[in-house]
């Protein structure tokens, strides 16, 4: 290195700091013990950043999450709102050279968020997956149009997609009535875990 | 594939293909119906767990696939067309057969055996080894359409299912073996947005946007797709004025083999079809 860029270098304010004096070093164990996924196999490639098709939407990107974990930085990721923006479709588990399953750490990773009361950095899609989750308490089935309004309810957003309702309506695409099961004994069993209605 | 030699299948269609998605079901049964294979659907079969299950409570995702395995009749193969679901499916057998302890509690929980050798077979699985070409000389075909294949994340599995076979160029090849004209394009493999859809309409709207415009500039009349979510996701999300349509890949598997006409599928699609199909000939 010249002298310029030294100087340089002193002078220039580093970007970002990650701060790990204090990582929690369990956290990647917990995750492991849940996802059945080693996350210390991952050295980095950024293969799976590079194809993700959410990146973009990401605060961190798939081995942001995966180096946050490494480092112990438990509060981090369980904030983070890649977690929630992950959809699993496992494109960046078929780019990966340690065959990581991105999917089920992500699965993990929500788990551990709602079970430890952590801040929900995208609570409209974990509003979304409760809304699709009773509709099969109910049902055995989802019932689309029933979702969607529950949602608009929920986020209080009632004109974004009243567009699309319509058209969907008009192409008989949202049923009016739930497509059921009829054994609903076993319905109540599946959701009778906790107290609270069964959805986490 | 004479009528007389004709296979019973169980049929596990889920909640898309049930009720948005009707259009599939319909064509998916009955293309099946004319290739030899009788679909019975499963009695009182429950959704998957869907993209929220999993994403939320494991358990749950586990109960919800398991309680299904349980309800499909030994000795029959289980078929089901939906990407999701027989991802779905297949994570819950296999969990089951790795863990005793799961198999005991699920069969404790709904009083029903789990059928370990139970076969699950998708679609695809069903097409992979059927001979299209014959068919293709008894039947109306294809000819004329210009299609690009969509297979959104379907092809994508998490590692643990990397060893099961994998079917990378099988709409081009069946479609194109009924006289369909696949065309080249760099956006088959990209991911519909799932529930992101709902959540973040600005982020899958762009990226639909993206997927239809690179449709078009590769020379299709249409898209292919074989997952009813991703269908619904094309459909609805797309702000363009002018795109063109997207068929479900059973749609143009009945269609070439004369099932298609006079039937209500293509009103039931946001971008009409049918003027696309009338110029290609193959509706009337």
């Amino acid at each position: 290195m010249n002298k310029r860029n030294q100087k340089n270098n002193r002078d220039a304010q580093p970007v970002a700091i990650i701060a790990a004096g204090n990582g929690d070093m369990g956290f990647i164990r917990e995750v492991k013990e849940r996802s059945g996924t080693d996350l210390s196999a991952c050295f980095h490639c950024r293969c799976c950043a590079g194809g993700c098709p959410f990146v973009e939407a990401m605060d961190y990107s798939p081995h942001g999450i995966i180096r946050l974990a490494q480092l112990g930085m438990r509060e981090e990721v369980l904030k983070s709102a890649t977690i929630w923006t992950c959809v699993g479709c496992h494109t960046c588990s078929i780019a990966c050279p340690m065959a990581i399953d991105m999917a089920a750490v992500m699965d993990a990773l929500r788990g551990i968020a709602i079970e430890s009361d952590a801040a929900i950095a995208e609570p409209d899609v974990l509003d979304f997956h409760r809304e699709v989750l009773r509709s099969i308490e109910r049902y055995g089935r989802t019932h689309k149009l029933e979702i969607m309004m529950r949602y608009k309810v929920k986020t209080r957003d009632w004109f974004t997609d009243m567009d699309v309702g319509l058209r969907m309506l008009a192409k008989r695409k949202l049923d009016l009535m739930p497509s059921k099961v009829r054994n609903t004994k076993d319905l109540k069993r599946m959701f009778r875990k906790n107290a609270e209605g069964g959805i986490p | 594939m004479s009528r007389s030699k004709r296979i019973p299948l169980s049929y596990f269609p889920g909640c898309s293909m049930a009720t948005t998605a009707k259009e599939n079901n319909r064509s998916l049964i009955e293309f099946c119906e004319q290739i030899g294979y009788d679909l019975i659907e499963v009695p009182d079969w429950n959704c998957c767990g869907s993209s929220s299950a999993h994403s939320v409570d494991a358990e749950l995702a586990q109960d919800l696939a398991a309680r299904n395995l349980t309800l499909a009749p030994r000795g029959r193969p289980l078929l089901a067309a939906c990407p999701n679901c027989m991802l779905r499916l297949r994570g819950a057998q296999r969990h089951l057969a790795e863990d005793p302890d799961a198999q005991q509690r699920c069969e404790a929980r709904w009083g029903r055996p789990v059928d370990p050798n139970l076969k699950l077979i998708h679609f695809f699985d069903l097409l992979a080894g059927a001979d299209m070409k014959g068919l293709n000389k008894t039947s109306p075909g294809l000819k004329g359409l210009k299609f690009v294949p969509y297979y959104g994340c379907m092809l994508a599995r998490p590692p643990a299912m990397r060893h099961e076979p994998n079917h990378h160029g099988l709409m081009e090849k069946i479609l194109s073996d009924l006289g369909a004209e696949p065309r080249r394009w760099g956006y088959g493999a990209r991911c519909c947005g799932t529930f992101l859809s709902v959540v973040r309409p600005d982020v899958v709207g762009a990226m639909v946007d993206a997927i239809f415009r690179n449709a078009a500039a590769a020379g299709a009349d249409c898209l292919v797709t074989a997952c009813a979510m991703c269908h619904m996701n094309l459909e609805v999300r797309s702000t363009l004025q002018n795109r063109i349509p997207v068929l479900h890949f059973s749609e143009a598997l009945a269609l070439a083999v004369g099932e298609g006409n006079g039937k209500d599928w293509f009103s039931r699609h946001l971008v009409d079809p049918r003027p696309m199909l009338r110029s290609a000939r193959l509706i009337g």
